[in-house]
């Protein structure tokens, strides 16, 4: 939003996460870093810990071990006010499923981060018009969820993702209920998008071609983060 | 802040745009609970209002009161008692029940010293201001207006009173109008009452006014020092003994209905809220991830339950008050058994009660939205968001460990005494048993249906799976039914117990053929030793058992007992039903009621002095306790020869009749009334009639309860059915996804009615197994401790066979009608939509 302090926009160093003891931990020492405007891709076998990487991030979910630091912030020494409280100024999301307010219109629902964060009435409007032209819906404004198509709503969900200029965009699988006309347009979109905001992004996707949309390709196993082969 | 409250005004009023009827369930659902509340506790508040306001005309605006025994005493203590320092105005009174010649009942008669009782009771003599002078004339009286009604006499009008055997003659000189005297009453100058109803010199109470600045209780220690023994000075209490039971049976009643009232309500609210909550939970946790505090969340719900409650508190008044006027104007003539004499459907509200409902409906819809709010605040965010199930929610609310220990609780509750005669802890032992059982049942019920057998067809196995698998809505379908149907199973068992323990009392107590009374409610006409023997002589008259009845002053502040004396044979007395027997005692012996026990700390085997007026006493031994519905103020039984000859009176006022094989009861009974001469003030009814009119008004007396009984079970089944309609529509992605899978629209429906009717029938069963429960607490602790007397338990498994199926069939019917809306129409496209 503001000025990008120097350094990384996220740093993530020896991550360990695990849901029961009498499991195997989902990953052990996980570490990754992220340059402003740097757009990143993580692929990886199903239930590999993906998503639960995404989470940890986002500060949905609490590691076992290790640090997240977001924009400068260390993420695990905040409390949960204090991790939402970021998320809302810094990150943005986008979902495999759409999970766009049914009730709400396409323009209304992309306004939500800022009428949470405050922002006057007028520049919200503004801003979000100027989202939905730039992500190629700005006749949609008006019109309900239900009319839309999955591409579409995909489209609104990263205009959602992107309107309040996060420093850090994260995206699990935002293309896999896709064809792959709309996933390549969408993909487009979000490193188009990522780029102008001049944060980072964070792309968690099964599909090769969509991970070469990224600067780096990252494979997630038990071992950590390597780069793709 | 700001920005938050108004995103979330902006969401809020959306999605009352985009889907009015989901947002109305919780707003319904609250109205339903605020008006049941309303209803009975207006109701509830006209009625007791009623009963405070006519022993407040019986006693005017005395700051004390001097009584003695109910025969009275001398009136010489007036001038000492007058001087006592701090007295500012002594009113003498006389307060007696005049049997009249051609009426069963008798008039209560309170005669005053005018210009004293002016000073006293300025609403009582207001009206008379012109006829002061009329007052004075020494056989005159003032009747209320009901009084007059009643009696059929205008002013000008003579009646004839009975005092002992003979005739006396007053003339009514005027009215008091109904505003100022609701009671049937007459109002008498004391000189001239004393003088023409025999009781010269005699008060009954004093009426005190403490001077301005004067301490009471110092004034009150004053007094007590002129007193001579078996005399006290009190402040004025609620002491009427009929006005007392009948108030005291019927706030039993409504209390306990205003408890299933507030907890249905309570519960409404609480379900709509926590299933309006489970529907929206995705949308929640999207909330969260976009940036939303925990806490700022919680408070938003809350806050929006305040405005739901609100609004549905508003609507929920007004239907209240239209409920509870309809019900007085529907009932109020049975309401208790017309005891309530002046309850002519007045209904008492002002703003402060729009205001105190209006607020606690706000209050109950925040309390009802916090719980839930605060669960869907903390769930895993990352959880909620890839599921988008609410099969987690509630889990800690629903385990064994809390519903045992509120459970166990209530039981505790149950066995502790009551507190100032009201069983309290009985009630509340009844409000931790039920939430015990809505926090247990789900539990049991999760382990029934885990091993149900898997049916065959598939919309069947779907159904079970449904319930197993959701077990958040599932548990709030068990907890609608339970809390609407247990109460009413246990005020079924209770009222049933009631009946069935009163009428084998009944028959006991009628052994003869004939009743036979002289006035009643302690009338001044009795029968002396020439009318027995006359009676005796009536062709086709067998024989006749006696029986003197009075009421005996134990304690001065307390209701009097009454004492019977009556004829008893060599193997005890058959016309009481004993509840424990002492056996054989030496000396004299008395049996005594229940409330015996409980207010006067008397046991068998125990010796006591009844003090029977003037001087006389009368020593005896309980024998044995027994059961007394009809006076719940405690009466003791001694024998007659031996009451007699202690100085007691030999005249009676009750008699048992036996008749000569093949004599006509009707005959018997006209030539009781020939040869007695006393007109209507002789009572004599067959055992048939007696019982028949005893049963009428005690079924009478419950009709309100089971009026109002009637309206919460309906109001419990519409939460049922919008229970249902809320599930069913929160669950329409999922019958959209079953109607691609290729499941049929009838399958869909067929679904919904077998998760209903599996619902209604594991929630019925749990609710009867804990109506059970309950029942044991209303018969043995709540109607014990408040009625003094004791009931054998009696399940009338009719009426609960067929309520349970009236539920079970209801509970599928909500679930269907629910369902089909649901599932009709554009629920294939509702898959689209990700939550
Ligand atoms: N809340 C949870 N409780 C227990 N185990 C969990 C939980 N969430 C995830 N897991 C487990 O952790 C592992 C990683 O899950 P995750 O969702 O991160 O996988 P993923 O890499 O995103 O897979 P996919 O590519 O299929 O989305 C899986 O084995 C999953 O079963
Ligand atoms: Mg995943």
């Amino acid at each position: 939003m503001t000025a990008a302090p120097p350094g990384p926009v996220l740093e993530v160093t020896g991550l360990a996460k695990r849901f029961r003891a009498d499991r195997a931990p989902v990953f052990a020492n996980v570490s990754l870093r992220l340059a402003a405007g740097e757009y990143v891709a993580v692929m990886g076998e199903s239930g590999v810990g993906k998503s639960t990487l995404l989470n940890l991030i986002a500060g949905l979910d609490r590691p076992d071990a290790g640090s997240v630091c977001v924009g400068g912030a260390e993420l695990t020494t905040l409390d949960d006010d204090g991790a939402t409280v970021l998320r809302r100024r810094q990150m943005g999301f986008v979902f495999q499923a759409f999970h766009v307010l049914p009730y709400l219109t396409v323009a209304q629902n992309v306004s939500l981060p800022l009428d949470l964060l405050g922002v006057s009435r007028q520049e919200v409007a503004a801003r979000a018009a100027a989202m939905l032209t730039a992500v190629g819906l700005g006749s949609a404004a008006a019109r309900w969820p239900r009319e839309l198509s999955g591409g579409e709503l995909q489209r609104i969900a990263i205009a959602r993702a992107l309107v309040h200029r996060p420093r850090l965009v994260l995206a699990d699988e935002p293309t896999g209920n896709l064809d792959p006309r709309s996933a390549t347009q969408v993909l487009a979109l979000l490193r188009e998008q990522v780029r102008a905001a001049g944060g980072g992004g964070l792309l968690i996707t099964h599909s090769l071609a969509a991970a070469r949309t990224a600067d780096r390709v990252l494979v997630l196993s038990a071992q950590g983060l390597e780069p793709l082969a | 802040m700001k920005a938050q409250v108004r995103l979330w005004w902006r969401l809020w009023c959306a999605q009352w745009r985009a889907g009015p009827v989901r947002m109305l369930v919780p707003v319904i659902a609250l109205a339903l609970g605020v008006s049941l509340a309303t209803a009975v506790q207006l109701v509830n508040r006209s009625a007791l209002a009623e009963f405070e306001q006519a022993a407040r005309r019986l006693s005017g605006d005395a700051d004390l009161v001097v009584r003695g025994p109910v025969a009275g005493f001398q009136e010489g203590l007036y001038p000492l008692i007058a001087r006592v320092p701090g007295v500012a105005v002594a009113s003498p009174v006389l307060e007696l029940h005049v049997t009249l010649a051609d009426r069963r009942e008798p008039l209560q008669v309170i005669a005053l010293d005018p210009l004293r009782a002016a000073q006293l009771q300025p609403r009582l003599l207001g009206e008379l201001a012109g006829e002061r002078r009329a007052f004075f004339a020494p056989d005159r009286i003032f009747l209320s207006a009901r009084a007059a009604d009643t009696l059929g006499v205008r002013s000008g009008d003579r009646i004839e009173v009975l005092v002992g055997s003979s005739r006396r003659s007053l003339e009514v000189a005027g009215q008091l109008s109904a505003a100022a005297y609701p009671r049937a009453v007459g109002l008498m100058d004391i000189a001239a009452a004393q003088w023409r109803l025999d009781r010269l010199g005699v008060l009954t109470r004093i009426d005190l006014r403490v001077a301005r600045g004067a301490d009471i209780d110092t004034v009150r220690a004053a007094v007590a020092r002129h007193l001579p023994p078996g005399m006290s000075v009190a402040a004025p209490a609620v002491d009427d003994a009929r006005l007392a039971s009948a108030s005291r049976a019927y706030r039993v009643n409504l209390t306990m209905l205003a408890l299933v009232a507030v907890l249905t309500g309570a519960f409404l609210v609480f379900a709509a809220q926590a299933l309006s909550l489970l529907r929206r939970r995705p949308a929640l946790a999207l909330l969260r991830a976009l940036g939303v505090t925990r806490g700022g969340l919680a408070r938003a719900l809350a806050a929006e339950g305040v405005v739901v409650g609100l609004i549905g508190a508003t609507i929920g008044f007004m239907a209240g008050v239209a409920l509870a006027r309809w019900m007085l104007g529907a009932v109020a003539g049975d309401l208790g058994a017309g005891q309530l004499e002046s309850l002519s459907g007045a209904l008492i509200v002002g703003p402060g009660d729009a205001t105190a409902f209006i607020l606690l409906g706000a209050a109950m819809g925040g309390a009802a939205a916090w719980l839930p709010g605060r669960e869907a605040a903390t769930q895993p965010v990352a959880q909620a968001l890839r599921a988008g199930d609410a099969s987690a929610a509630f889990a800690r609310v629903r385990s064994w460990r809390i519903g045992g220990a509120v459970t166990g609780t209530g039981v505790v509750l149950a066995l502790l005494p009551p507190v100032q005669g009201l069983p309290v802890f009985g009630y509340a032992s009844i409000g931790a048993l039920l939430l015990g059982g809505v926090l247990l049942a789900p539990a049991a019920a999760g382990g029934l249906l885990g091993r149900w057998p898997a049916p065959r067809a598939a919309e069947a196995r779907l159904a079970i799976a449904q319930l197993r698998g959701s077990s958040a809505r599932t548990a709030i379908g068990f907890a609608a039914i339970i809390v609407s149907f247990s109460l009413m199973v246990a005020m079924a068992i209770m009222v049933h117990s009631f009946r069935e323990s009163f009428i084998a009392w009944l028959d006991q107590a009628l052994p003869a053929d004939l009743q036979l009374r002289l006035g009643q409610g302690g009338g001044s006409a009795t029968l002396d030793a020439a009318g027995q023997e006359a009676a005796r002589e009536v062709e086709g008259v067998a024989r006749v058992e006696f029986r003197r009845s009075r009421p005996l002053v134990l304690r001065r502040e307390a209701v009097p007992v009454q004492l019977v004396a009556m004829e008893i044979g060599e193997g005890g007395v058959p016309a009481l039903t004993i509840v424990k027997d002492g056996g054989p005692v030496p000396g004299t012996p008395a049996w005594i009621s229940e409330a015996m026990e409980d207010l006067y700390r008397w046991r068998t085997g125990e010796h006591v002095t009844l003090p029977l007026g003037g001087g006389h006493t009368l020593a005896v031994t309980i024998a044995g306790v027994f059961r007394d519905y009809g006076r719940s103020g405690g009466s003791v039984v001694v024998p007659r020869a031996a009451y007699v000859e202690a100085g007691g009176d030999s005249a009676a006022n009750e008699a048992l009749v036996w008749l000569h094989r093949g004599a006509a009861a009707d005959v018997v009974v006209a030539a009781l009334h020939a040869r007695l001469g006393i007109g209507e003030a002789l009572q004599v009814r067959t055992t048939g009639e007696v019982r028949e009119r005893s049963l009428r008004s005690f079924d009478r007396a419950f009709a309100i309860t089971y009026a109002l009984e009637a309206i919460a079970v309906f109001i419990g089944l519409l939460g049922v059915g919008v229970a249902a309609a809320s599930t069913a529509l929160s669950r329409r992605a999922e019958f959209g996804m079953l109607r691609h899978l290729g499941l049929l629209r009838r399958q869909v429906v067929a679904m919904l009615a077998e998760e209903g009717l599996l619902t209604g029938a594991i929630g019925t069963g749990c609710a009867l197994l804990l109506g059970g429960v309950l029942s044991l607490v209303l018969v043995h602790v709540v109607n014990r401790q408040s009625f003094l007397w004791s009931i054998d338990l009696a399940v009338p498994w009719g009426t609960l066979a067929m309520l349970s199926a009236v539920l079970v069939v209801s509970a599928a019917a909500a679930a269907l009608i629910g369902g089909r809306a649901a599932a009709g129409g554009d629920a294939i496209r509702a898959v689209r939509e990700d939550w």
